[in-house]
């Protein structure tokens, strides 16, 4: 069949995605710069065709705990928001990862702190990497940096949920989520249906038959000893994560001198500065991790014999730069450069501060 | 008589619902939750739905009522179970799913997911357990303690000007469109217990009926927080908590 190109809202993509990899359930509430998600979806009135139920929330939190109640079932379920909103659902991200419910989200990040603004950021980066509710969890992390993969990773994301039943993020900013772009559509897919998620899913609530045992889903275990071999397990199956499932892509980084690290919408700034550095003369690379958690750790460590530098390029005030930091353990330079509060670096200042910082 | 003789099923007078496990229960001597929990029990035997019936326990002193009813459950961040339930059911039309949460869970920290289900007239049961106390953290001030009543963190008595009303949220639930049944009853003695399982019925039927919210209010005791024996537990609260959460109907539409 032909591939189906369309032209297309990174926020629009998101729903259009949802509805052709077969979610089950989207659960939301409105806020910039994501709204359009919401807005696609009831448009789209999926639950026409595929049968897809879709619910504006009455808040973020009860979106999040819907979406804890529809996984708990087996079901596919996704929600998105933006900073302000993502933060209101942490508690609830931590009970999905505590009871070790897959599902997605999605963040189209915005500046803050507090109700901030509604230009587009990166400063969720700690938040969503080092935990953000309470306890010891992580969310697998990925980072679009176009409007195609924020179509990609929608179904990537429930793939990954569904392998490690833990909840995955889409972490994008308000420039993905705000700008067109040609995307190659994904194909559709049939819903699964109950049975195949009883056959896939055993620890799934839908009612109990005579030949199994309860399902509880849960994240409460008040024996501290057994609560401690649960969290032994979550950290096993990090541990498999971080082994498996790192993502990242490297730009002109085989003669690098200096190296750019940047994801998502950054990271796209950053191509034009190699280019233009190249121009100049200056060997510079550019690695964009796609995961960022499990970080590209090892990817990162192994250009610290090669390069001169690395400048973590981030709309932020220097989160990412930490795990760089700890990657190449003090053998190299590693600076960062940022523009705070929703203002967009343009290429040349990102170039100027690579100059200044590390030449 | 030998006892092999009285077990004979013709004999029983009572048996504890097959739906109940072994489990001990953790709950005080003189709580309400145990009476309540085999009437949902009873309920959902009778009714044939024991394989299709999905249960969302709170955070409060029925947080482990997962551990007595043998069907599924989801556990709920604490005040959240309409939520949850409200995607269950969304997501899985066919199954009977109902929340059972206490008065801080369901009248204090989860109003709004309470609010907004029973006004969407989400099919589900809300069953509703008023002590007018926190009992699992140790008799704290509720929303529904009553004026005057002594609790850990009012231990002077709720005073109005300083922790406002006692919060009557099932006449609020009343209110709103998308209920189909609010009622109010309890389980101290053998006639209330049939009459509050006839309405815990009628609401499971809802349910399926799709009619809309069902909201059983369970005006009950705490022997613990309260600080009294049963027995002055029951009479306490016949006394001082009916007068204020009358029993009955609130709403109950044909």
């Amino acid at each position: 069949m032909a591939e189906e190109i369309k032209l297309m809202k990174g926020n629009e993509v998101v729903a259009h995605a949802a509805i052709r990899y077969g979610v089950d359930g989207y659960f939301g509430y409105p806020i910039t710069p994501q709204s359009e998600i919401l807005e696609t979806l009831m448009a789209e009135m999926p639950w026409e065709t595929t049968g897809m139920v879709v619910l504006q929330a009455e808040s973020e939190v009860a979106a999040i705990n819907m979406v804890y109640g529809g996984a708990g079932t087996g079901k596919r379920v996704m929600t998105s928001s933006s900073s302000p909103g993502v933060s209101l659902k942490q508690e609830g991200i931590s009970y999905i990862a505590g009871a070790e419910l897959p599902c997605l989200i999605v963040n189209v990040m915005r500046g803050g702190p507090g109700l901030g603004t509604i230009q587009p950021s990166q400063a969720d980066y700690f938040q969503t990497v080092k935990g953000g509710g309470h306890g010891d969890y992580r969310l697998i992390t990925l980072a679009p940096s176009s409007v195609q993969e924020m179509a990609d990773f929608v179904g990537l994301g429930f793939d990954l949920a569904f392998k490690y039943c833990n909840p995955a993020i889409i972490l994008a900013d308000g420039i993905i989520g705000q700008m067109m772009e040609k995307v190659v559509m994904p194909p559709f897919r049939p819903r699964k249906t109950e049975e195949e998620i009883i056959a896939e899913c055993p620890w799934a609530v839908q009612g109990k038959t005579k030949n199994r045992k309860a399902n509880v889903i849960t994240s409460l275990e008040l024996d501290p000893a057994k609560m401690e071999e649960n969290n032994l397990r979550f950290q096993a199956k990090y541990r498999k994560i971080e082994e498996n499932e790192v993502r990242y892509e490297e730009f002109q980084c085989d003669d690098a001198e200096y190296l750019l690290v940047a994801f998502g919408s950054s990271a796209r700034i950053c191509q034009k500065v190699v280019e233009i550095a190249r121009g100049e003369g200056i060997k510079l690379g550019l690695l964009r991790p796609i995961t960022l958690w499990p970080f590209p750790t090892k990817a990162i460590a192994a250009y610290a014999d090669k390069v001169k530098g690395m400048l973590s390029v981030e709309l932020n005030a220097g989160q990412m730069v930490e795990d760089i930091r700890l990657a190449v353990n003090g053998k190299v330079k590693v600076e960062h450069f940022g523009r705070l509060g929703g203002i967009v670096f343009t290429p040349d200042e990102v170039l100027n501060a690579l100059k200044e910082k590390l030449f | 008589m030998e006892l092999n003789e009285i077990i004979k099923p013709e004999n029983l007078v009572y048996t504890k619902p097959e739906l109940m496990n072994d489990n001990p229960m953790h709950y005080c001597p003189g709580c309400s939750h145990g009476v309540i929990h085999k009437l949902i029990a009873e309920v959902i035997a009778e009714m044939g739905m024991e394989e299709k019936t999905i249960g969302v326990s709170p955070v409060g002193c029925a947080v482990f009522a997962y551990n007595y009813l043998d069907i599924d459950w989801e556990e709920a961040a604490h005040g959240r179970a309409p939520a949850i339930a409200t995607a269950i059911k969304r997501l899985n039309p066919e199954k009977m799913v109902f929340t059972y949460q206490g008065d801080g869970d369901l009248a204090a920290i989860g109003t709004a997911e309470t609010i907004h289900a029973a006004n969407r007239g989400e099919n589900i049961v809300i069953v509703f357990v008023n002590n007018a106390i926190y009992g699992m953290t140790g008799g704290q001030m509720a929303p529904t303690t009553l004026e005057g009543m002594p609790t850990a963190t009012c231990p002077y008595g709720r005073n109005i000007a300083l922790n406002g009303y006692p919060l009557k949220i099932g006449d609020l639930l009343a209110q709103l469109e998308g209920t189909c049944l609010v009622t109010r009853q309890s389980v101290q003695t053998a006639a209330a217990v049939r009459k509050a399982k006839k309405m815990l019925r009628k609401a499971f039927e809802n349910s399926m009926a799709g009619k809309g919210t069902s909201v059983v209010e369970f005006v009950s005791t705490c022997s613990s927080g309260w600080k009294m024996t049963p027995e002055k537990s029951n009479k306490w609260m016949e006394e001082n908590m009916f007068p204020f959460y009358p029993l009955g109907d609130l709403k109950n539409k044909e």
